[in-house]
């Protein structure tokens, strides 16, 4: 913003090299984090159980997608199918009596495990071929997670999440299923914005930007996707469990069906490809505007100002989520990432045009 | 033994349906390499037009012809407001455009013209014929000898003049340009023949199951249509449709009864990850060779 860099200069390796070499940055983010943390305290029930909380969540979701997508370029269009193996299994771990904090991570796995298992047959190929091959896994674990009433419970089932205790804390009220879900998102955007600065994500950068090239300088394109699939599904497992403990807490095999890939990928898309922010920007984005529109519209009819049905109404969502995705790709396709961007550049210097980057 | 020969008949008739939504996948992605996820959203929104023209008192025919000039017009339409912006960008751009448009689609239809199912009749009538102990489905037998027509006639236009001109753009696009002929015309072109493929099948389909916004769904079979069948081949739209119809109805016709129903989009996934495991340019497709 303004003027932020005025005045730092790295002099070691070592500051220049940290997560934030800005210090305002890092105010920035420390601000951001404490807002987070005491929001329960000035936030209504309805804003911080309806809006805040699933935010975060599908926040952290996208940012699991697009470390596959944006990093490593692979695309993945059923990773609603991989949050909902997380999700089944992290409840069926749990009446197993498995505690919470380790049926997590079993949930985790599972959803990697199956997530690179899906990889693994993908990886031989890439772009369009992928994009189906994933979209045959969402149509496959839908299947079997409808059809085997030991997963779901029977055809048409509601599965309820059992009340569980996080580090000794109840998980059961509003709050604390927020700050559960709070120390998960801020867990994977930590993870995810070092990832980049260790061998790895410069390994994943480099297979997403030519893999045949990334074979010539020594890295080693399976091994390297198919780690990427099992982390990003091990994430994608784990914000698809704590979706449905702490927002959801009844799942149903519809709450992941293909339309939530779309609505993810569209996420991580209208966010911009494998940036952070984006990935927060286009959770909140997607999931909002929508709502936020469909309100105006409704009451815009309630007040009488434009005349449309009822039916046209309940379709109003949809025809705004395809326009967003449209519209986001022709005037702006780096996303709301490179909009948040340009604004932060152009007050860097203002009001100096004359040196404008 | 009567109901395994039902069963490969009437698959097979459905899969030459499907191979009719499969047609306006090809036809673009030939010229132009763009996957078109909206086929089967443009189905939902022809059949919707030739409902709307026929409610105005239209004779059917006459609608139907109409519905092929504005799905024509509108094919057009996309390709030039939508598609040509996205050229030269990454793949994932471009089929997420095709997947907002038919997220779009999906919601415009519905919501003008009302969600619930809009019979279309055909007079085909209801009565299956039958031959000898085997019952076929009337609609089906129409809906497979249309789908064959239209595909032989996609063949036969490939080898007219401007069929010619479309053939030189799929294989290259500089190279048409430096012999004169017009790349985004041509495109432009496939996207209309796309929209008329999309009208026939939207007929059929919607004198089946009812116009509403559950055709757009059969984006799925035709994606494992044209998966199996060559991403750009025609001949593989009819094999494939083929193939994908008579096992979607073979592998449920038996195995409903023991797991409980709905294997149907089971064998459309399997089919789409075996192919892709097994020879990723499906059966008459072009394989790709990559340039490093």
């Amino acid at each position: 913003m303004f003027y932020r860099l005025a005045g730092v200069h790295h002099t070691r390796y070592q500051s220049a090299r940290r997560l934030w070499p800005v210090p305002a940055d890092r105010w920035q983010v420390l601000f951001l984090l404490a807002l987070a943390v005491v929001a329960p305290f000035f936030l209504s029930n309805l804003y911080l159980g309806s809006y805040l909380l699933p935010w975060l969540i599908w926040s952290a979701a996208a940012l699991s997608l697009t470390l596959l997508m944006g990093t490593a370029g692979q695309l993945h269009f059923g990773f609603a199918a991989v949050m909902a193996i997380g999700a089944y299994s992290s409840i069926h771990l749990v009446r197993f009596g498995v505690p919470f904090e380790i049926a997590l991570v079993g949930a985790g796995v599972t959803a990697a495990v199956i997530g690179s298992l899906f990889g693994m047959a993908a990886l031989r190929v890439k772009g369009l071929y992928l994009v189906m091959a994933t979209l045959a896994m969402q149509y496959l674990v839908d299947w079997v997670i409808i059809n085997v009433p030991a997963i779901s419970g029977g055809a048409q089932a509601t599965l309820r999440t059992p009340t569980v205790s996080f580090l000794l804390v109840p998980v059961d009220s509003l709050v604390s299923r927020y700050y559960l879900a709070l120390i998960w998102v801020v867990l994977v955007t930590l993870f995810f914005l070092n990832v980049k600065r260790t061998s790895f994500g410069r390994a994943l950068v480099a297979i997403r930007d030519k893999d045949f090239a990334a074979a010539v300088i020594g890295v080693d394109p399976f091994r390297t996707k198919l780690v990427a699939f099992f982390t990003s599904s091990f994430m994608g497992g784990v914000s698809g469990a704590i979706l449905a403990f702490a927002y959801y807490r009844a799942v149903t095999p519809e709450q992941f069906s293909f339309n939530v890939s779309i609505q993810l990928v569209a996420m991580v898309l209208v966010g911009g490809l494998g940036s952070a922010v984006g990935g927060f920007l286009g959770a909140g984005f997607v999931l909002l505007i929508p709502i936020f529109l469909t309100n105006l519209v409704a009451w815009l009819a309630g007040a009488g100002w434009i005349a449309i049905s009822a039916n046209l109404i309940a379709h109003v969502p949809l025809m705004i989520y395809g326009a967003l995705i449209i519209g986001f790709l022709l005037f702006e396709p780096l996303g709301l990432a490179k909009i948040y961007d340009n604004i932060r550049k152009y007050f860097l210097v203002w009001p100096f045009r004359h040196s404008r980057s | 033994m009567y109901y395994f020969a039902e069963l490969v008949i009437n698959g097979a008739l459905t899969g030459l349906m499907y191979s009719l939504v499969a047609l306006g996948f090809v036809l673009i992605y030939k010229s132009s390499g763009v996957p078109n996820l909206a086929a089967g959203a443009l189905v939902m929104i022809g059949a919707y037009m030739v409902w709307l023209l026929s409610s105005y008192g239209l004779p059917l025919f006459v609608s139907i012809l109409l519905g092929l000039a504005i799905m024509f017009g509108l094919g057009l339409l996309i390709e030039r407001l939508l598609l040509r912006r996205m050229v030269g960008q990454p793949i994932i751009m471009v089929v997420m455009l095709t997947l907002g448009l038919e997220i779009l689609l999906r919601g415009l239809g519905p919501g003008l013209l009302g969600a619930a199912p809009k019979p279309l009749d055909l007079g085909i009538g209801l009565a299956p014929i039958i031959v000898g102990d085997i019952f076929i489905n009337r609609s089906y037998l129409i809906g497979g000898a249309l789908a064959l027509l239209m595909i032989g006639a996609a063949l036969l236009f490939f080898r007219t003049r401007l069929g010619t001109k479309l053939r030189a753009v799929s294989d290259d696009h500089v190279s048409s340009w430096a012999v004169g002929i017009s790349v985004e015309r041509a495109i432009g072109v496939s996207w209309g023949l796309a929209g008329i493929a999309a009208v026939a099948a939207g007929v059929l389909w919607g004198s089946v199951q009812g116009v509403d916004w559950t055709l757009s769904m059969l984006l799925f079979p035709a994606i494992a249509v044209v998966i199996l069948g060559g991403i750009d081949s025609i001949l593989g739209v009819l094999v494939g449709g083929l193939i994908v119809g008579m096992l979607g109805s073979i592998i449920p016709g038996y195995v409903d009864q023991i797991v409980g129903g709905g294997t149907r989009d089971v064998v459309t996934s399997l089919i789409i990850l075996i192919t892709i495991m097994v020879r990723p340019y499906g059966i008459f497709g072009r394989e790709d060779i990559e340039r490093i």
